[in-house]
């Protein structure tokens, strides 16, 4: 993998911001899915929804901003946006599994060609098996998008045609979005739309050891 | 007259036994209950319970409870939170048991017992290790789990402001858990900043209703 330059955080963040469409009510995870929220267009008025209670999240804030009964689900001070307000547990949880949440932004552990997700457990005795709100999310979200690094410390690769790691849910994700392409999963072959400049498709086959398809739209340089 | 204001939070845990099942409201850091929490451990109560999101951040909050030796068992949803150790070498020692529940699950469960239901039949976590020896049963198209109703014997919460009827009004997301905890325990005691006479909290903006509420400890007073 050293002849491929990953595409950076930001620029995987970003790159989701673009799919995340006007108006959407929008679930952001803890880690990486949270730096998608720094680029949503304030005229788009896309509501941020936290887990915990705020319905039109702003942006994280720091210094003299700060109130830490004021947070996100990652424990993150964040601002209100005009419109934001709170919701209990119970009412934060139907807007997730009642089909009011249009998309929900993810972290996994392993994701599987035909979109299932691994992100709660890694199935060792010594971590805590937590799965937190993610069996709500994606069971109740209308999309359901991953961010990950494409392949693991070991360069296993997180893709996989089935996974190893305890299911969070069953063929749920709709798009993945790694450091090295863009993926869109269903019950057949994954689609590729994004490649990271100097990836090839063929390439990318071979080391995920699965068959891939370029988009019908073609395939956008990823940067 | 109605007057659920306790005069001290010590006073207000008397009647906790040992073996109780506590609900703590909370989600990290935000509403949880630092001072009722100090009370019972004061108190003494043990073997118990404890039903809260985590299982505990540093040194604080559950984590209080979990470091005396006060805990038997923890149902939460996300365990493996931030500086959650105290519980995670308790864990691995063997000696807390810790039931794994999906966080609306959770909240669902526990407004279900506040509500006088047995129990919710949810998508989440259909065909997962969370639904094994669990009753399972397709509604149309969609697999869904029984879980049953949650109740607690105490509840611990923190609002802002109560009046003496025990109606509350929280402070951002310290709501969290708060308003399906009051409902869910048989005796409901909530930590607030401040007292209110009677009348100045807008019926409109009122979020738990004091018929959830048994005992309130206002908190300026406790401070002096």
């Amino acid at each position: 993998m050293n002849d491929w330059q990953p595409v950076s955080r930001e620029h995987i963040a970003r790159r989701v911001a673009l799919d995340v469409f006007p108006g959407a009510l929008v679930n952001l995870g803890i880690g990486m899915p949270e730096r998608v929220g720094n680029y949503f267009a304030s005229t788009d008025e896309i509501i941020v929804h936290t887990e915990n209670g705020i319905v039109g999240s702003g942006p994280i804030v720091e210094g003299s901003l700060q109130d830490f009964d004021l947070i996100n689900a990652g424990r993150k001070t964040v601002g209100l946006l005009p419109g934001g307000h709170f919701v209990d547990h119970v009412d934060s949880f139907a807007l997730v599994r009642g089909g009011h949440l249009d998309i929900t932004i993810l972290g996994a552990f392993q994701v599987s060609s035909s979109g299932d997700l691994a992100n709660w457990s890694t199935g060792e005795a010594a971590t805590l098996p937590s799965p937190g709100g993610a069996m709500d999310l994606v069971v109740g979200a209308t999309e359901v998008f991953v961010m990950m690094n494409l392949f693991g410390k070991n360069k296993e690769a997180r893709l996989v045609k089935q996974c190893t790691l305890p299911l969070t849910g069953a063929q749920v994700v709709k798009r993945l979005y790694t450091d090295f392409a863009v993926f869109d999963l269903s019950e057949t072959t994954p689609i590729v739309s994004d490649l990271a400049p100097g990836v090839t498709l063929n390439e990318l086959s071979r080391r995920l050891n699965m068959r891939l398809q370029p988009s019908p739209k073609g395939i956008g340089t990823y940067c | 007259m109605i007057n659920k204001v306790c005069g001290s939070a010590l006073e207000s845990m008397r009647d906790i036994p040992d073996g109780a099942t506590m609900l703590v409201g909370g989600f990290s850091g935000a509403g949880v209950p630092e001072a009722l929490i100090s009370a019972l451990l004061e108190h003494g109560a043990t073997d118990l319970t404890v039903v809260h999101n985590n299982a505990g951040n540093a040194e604080q909050g559950v984590a209080r409870l979990l470091a005396a030796g006060r805990v038997r068992k923890v149902i939460c949803s996300f365990p493996r939170s931030w500086e959650s150790h105290i519980f995670e070498n308790l864990y691995r020692a063997g000696k807390v048991e810790l039931e794994c529940v999906p966080q609306g699950t959770l909240a669902e469960r526990l407004r279900a017992g506040g509500s006088g239901l047995g129990g919710i039949f949810t998508p989440a976590g259909y065909g997962t290790e969370l639904a094994q020896g669990k009753e399972t049963r397709m509604i149309g198209n969609t697999g869904y789990v029984f879980e049953h109703a949650l109740r607690g014997d105490f509840s611990l919460v923190k609002a802002h402001r109560a009046d003496r009827w025990g109606n509350l009004q929280y402070r951002m997301t310290a709501r969290n858990f708060g308003p399906v905890m009051c409902m869910a325990a048989k005796t409901t005691i909530v930590e607030v900043d401040e007292v209110v006479p009677l009348g100045m909290l807008d019926p409109e903006s009122i979020v738990t209703s004091g018929g959830f509420v048994q005992k309130v400890i206002n908190l300026k007073k406790e401070l002096q």
